[in-house]
Order: structure tokens, then C-alpha cells, then sequence
């Protein structure tokens, strides 16, 4: 058999997991149910006056999608850890940073990327401004990519560990809280007529770095799991 | 004369090694603090600004800096371990956690004290508290991993992983916070440079010293527990007079 190059495995490996996602439709949408219906308490926690639900709307969705991205993470590699899959994937001649990367795209198309679809129109519940949800939806599109990463690494860490969820979101919060900042803070800028470029780019610059480094950081961590 | 530097990174050489440094930084650390504390309480005078509230800094200062710094050892002590596979060094890591992260919640208590006063509130979120905050939750998160763990060598490298990934972050959340914060809510009361009495100098440096010895033996203490509970099926340890009794 011949060796598959980079670019065609880590296709593959997208390809796979979305595959895999789409026969167990139901993960994907609890995790995106979960998502609404955190938004929708908010107003219900706070009350419903429109002027502090708009203050709020950016940090309501970012915390709603971060905790909705820790709830989908368990499952990014335990699966497969489960089936023996992994292990196999391990064994194969090609970079495990790469196969990593793959499970990382496909975990943020799947769990990321219906947040931002459907982010705007939460985002009208709490009458955000239509420019106010450009730049979040622009946030979130650079943001969540980096929770995926970041939390691959929690993953790979507590994989197989009992109490593996909770202890995934104590360790990946922390880390998150730049994201969180940056996300949030854009959406503010724009809201009191600042300049939103530096938060985005800010974010983009966390992006290039998560996408630099995280792989590589997760596929160690799925050895010292895994041996 | 070549010198072994490797001879005290065997558990064995240094669980006897730690027991016998152990009481010339557990000593100095009382004196000095109770020198410091003294200084501090009695001999410095009342700030001009703050009155006698000011002189929770004693404390609060010193036991911000070492949590800090300690996280940084921490997470090279842990980088040791899982580059060099050195079983100490791990072990190292795993007593520092504790005092660590008692040190990140010492000082935000006392920054909760010095706030009510101050800022007439106990909690403000100010950057530098935040940033306290997050700390602490680093510290729980590498001890919480580890505990969770039953393999100890795996949770050693896994843990070691997280404090590394840690310490890259913490510049990022770091000014991440500093942003937010001043973006929010413009600057809160700083101390400004107003040029310190000698003997406020003089105590907040022996207290520094004081947390500093202190984390020294605490930490040297809980290794050799460490080194204990993990060499127990050893020959050595079972020779050990404190085991055989």
C-alpha cells in the first residue's frame, strides 16, 4: 500500500470524523441545543430589559460557546480510544500531529461551526446591533478554531480518566480565558465606536499560534496517554 | 575534579541529602519571619495614604511573588522530568503545586483584606487579581490531573504537559487581562511610586526571604514523602531507619 501524503491523509482524516459525526447526528445537535438554550436562561436569569441584555449579549454567547465546546470535547478522541482506532492511527508512518490536526477540523466544523450559524440569530434575541453581529460572528469564526485546539489538548490529556469531563473543563478554562477576552472585547469596541481591528487581529494571532503549536502539543499528549 | 551533578538526582542520594538541608531553610524562614513580621507590624511607620491598612502588603506581596515564581519553577521542574525522564524532578514538581498554590490563594486573601478598605470592596476585578485568579486555577488544574492519574508516571508527563502549556500561557492571559481591564474600567488605585520607608523596605524583604526559605523546605519535606511513598517496594527505603522503627 502507499504512503498517503500529508495533505490527502489529513483530507482523510476530516472526511472520516465528519462522516462518523454525521451518522450520530444527535451528538452534533445536543451539543448545539445545549448551546441555545444557555443563551435563552440568560434573559430569564437576569430579567428582560433589552438595554442590559444588549451589554451582555457578547459575553453571554462567547461563555455559552465556550461551555458548549467543552461539552463536545470528551469526545474528540475517546472514540476512537475506545475502538482501538487510535492506537492504530498511532502506528501509522505518517505524523500523528497531522492526523491531530485533521480530528481538530472536523471537531470544529462539527461543534464550532453550527455555533456561529446560529450565534446571529441568538444574537437578536438580546437585540444586538446588525454590526455588533458581524464582528461577533467574525470573532467567533476566528475563536472557536482555537477552543477546538486548545481543548484538544485537555482531551488527549484526560483521555480514558474517570471523572474525565469535569477535570477536561478545569484544565482547559483557564486557557481559554484569552479567547474569551479578545472575542467579547471586539464586539464591545464596536458597540462604543472604536476600532474593532486590533481585538480581531489579536484573535488571529492566537489562531496562527494554536494552529502552530497545538497539534504538535496534543499528539504528545496522546503518547504519554497512550504508552 | 569533575563533580557528579547527577549524583542527587537519584531518590535514594536525595531523600537524604533533603532531610539533612531541611532545617537550614525551615530555621531561617521563622527567624525571618517573625523579624519581618515584627518590622512590619511594629517598627515601620503608618503610610500617610493608607493608615495601618496598608501593612496586609507584608504579607500580600511576598506571597504574590512566589506564587508566581513558583509556577514557573514548577513547570521547569516538570519540562526536567519529561525531557530528561529524571523521576525527581517530576517529584519535584509535585511538592512544589501545593505550596504554590497556597501562596495564589494566601494572596488573595489578603488582597480581599486590603481591598475592603481600599477600594471598599472586597473583591474588585482588577487586573492583577484576576490574573491571581487564574493562577490558582492553573495550580488546581496540574494538581487535579495529577491526582486523577493512577498511573504515576503518566500522570507525572501529563501533568508536566499541562504546567508547560501553562506557563506559555500565562503571558498571554496575563496582558490578555490587562486589556480587558483597563478597557472596562480605566485604572484603579495603584500604588505609586512614592519612595518607601526603609524599615517597610526592610520588612518586605524579610518576609519575601522568609516565603521564600519557607517554600524551600516545605517543598524539600514533601519530596522526601514523595520519594517515600513511590520507592516503597525498594531495598533502600526498607533500611531506612525511620522505616525499620
Amino acid at each position: 500500500m502507499k504512503k498517503l501524503a500529508l495533505g490527502e491523509l489529513l483530507f482523510l482524516v476530516i472526511w472520516r470524523d465528519l462522516v462518523l459525526a454525521m451518522r450520530r447526528r444527535a451528538d452534533v445537535l445536543t451539543t448545539l441545543v445545549f448551546f441555545m438554550m444557555v443563551v435563552s436562561l440568560f434573559p430569564l436569569g437576569v430579567g428582560p430589559e433589552l438595554d442590559m441584555l444588549r451589554k451582555m449579549a457578547p459575553g453571554v454567547l462567547w461563555v455559552a460557546a465556550l461551555l458548549a465546546s467543552m461539552l463536545s470535547l470528551g469526545r474528540l478522541f475517546s472514540a476512537d480510544y475506545l475502538d482501538g482506532t487510535l492506537e492504530q492511527m498511532m502506528l501509522a508512518p505518517q505524523s500523528l500531529s497531522v492526523l491531530v490536526l485533521g480530528k481538530m477540523i472536523a471537531h470544529w466544523l462539527v461543534s464550532g461551526f453550527p455555533l456561529v450559524l446560529v450565534a446571529p440569530v441568538l444574537g437578536l434575541q438580546f437585540d444586538m446591533s446588525a454590526q455588533s453581529l458581524l464582528v461577533l460572528i467574525a470573532g467567533l469564526l476566528l475563536g472557536t478554531p482555537i477552543l477546538s485546539m486548545v481543548g484538544s489538548i485537555g482531551a488527549a490529556l484526560t483521555l480514558g480518566l474517570r471523572g474525565g469531563g469535569v477535570l477536561l473543563s478545569l484544565l482547559v478554562l483557564p486557557l481559554c480565558i484569552p479567547v474569551l477576552i479578545f472575542g467579547t472585547s471586539a464586539v464591545e469596541a464596536v458597540s462604543s465606536g472604536l476600532s474593532v481591528v486590533s481585538n480581531l487581529s489579536l484573535l488571529a494571532a492566537l489562531l496562527v499560534l494554536a494552529l502552530l503549536f497545538t497539534p504538535w502539543v496534543s499528539a504528545q499528549a496522546l503518547r504519554i496517554s497512550m504508552e | 575534579m569533575a563533580i557528579n551533578w547527577f549524583k542527587y538526582s537519584a531518590p535514594s542520594a536525595f531523600y537524604n541529602l533533603a532531610g539533612k538541608v531541611i532545617p537550614w531553610f525551615a530555621v531561617p524562614a521563622t527567624i525571618l519571619f517573625v523579624a519581618g513580621i515584627y518590622t512590619g507590624f511594629f517598627v515601620a511607620p503608618s503610610d500617610a495614604q493608607q493608615g495601618e491598612a496598608y501593612r496586609i502588603i507584608f504579607i500580600h506581596v511576598p506571597a504574590s511573588i512566589l506564587s508566581m515564581f513558583l509556577y514557573l519553577v514548577m513547570a521547569a521542574y516538570a519540562a526536567l522530568g519529561l525531557i530528561f525522564n529524571t523521576r525527581l524532578s517530576s517529584m519535584m514538581a509535585t511538592a512544589l503545586a501545593p505550596t504554590g498554590a497556597l501562596f495564589a490563594f494566601v494572596s488573595l486573601w489578603t488582597g480581599a483584606f486590603w481591598g475592603k478598605p481600599m477600594w471598599g470592596a472586597w473583591w474588585v476585578w482588577d487586573a492583577r487579581l484576576t490574573s491571581e485568579l487564574i493562577l490558582l486555577f492553573l495550580y488546581f488544574g496540574f494538581i487535579a490531573l495529577h491526582a486523577s492519574i493512577d498511573d504515576v508516571r503518566r500522570a507525572d508527563r501529563a501533568a508536566a504537559l499541562l504546567a508547560i502549556v501553562g506557563a506559555v500561557n500565562v503571558p498571554i492571559i496575563y496582558f490578555s487581562v490587562r486589556w480587558w481591564n483597563t478597557l472596562h474600567q480605566g485604572a484603579t488605585i495603584k500604588f505609586t511610586g512614592t519612595s518607601m520607608h526603609i524599615a517597610m523596605q526592610q520588612a518586605m524583604f524579610m518576609l519575601l526571604l522568609a516565603g521564600w526559605l519557607y517554600a524551600v523546605a516545605v517543598t524539600l519535606f514533601r519530596v522526601r514523602s514523595i520519594i517515600l511513598e513511590r520507592e516503597k517496594n525498594t531495598r533502600w527505603v526498607a533500611e531506612l531507619v525511620e522505616v525499620q522503627q
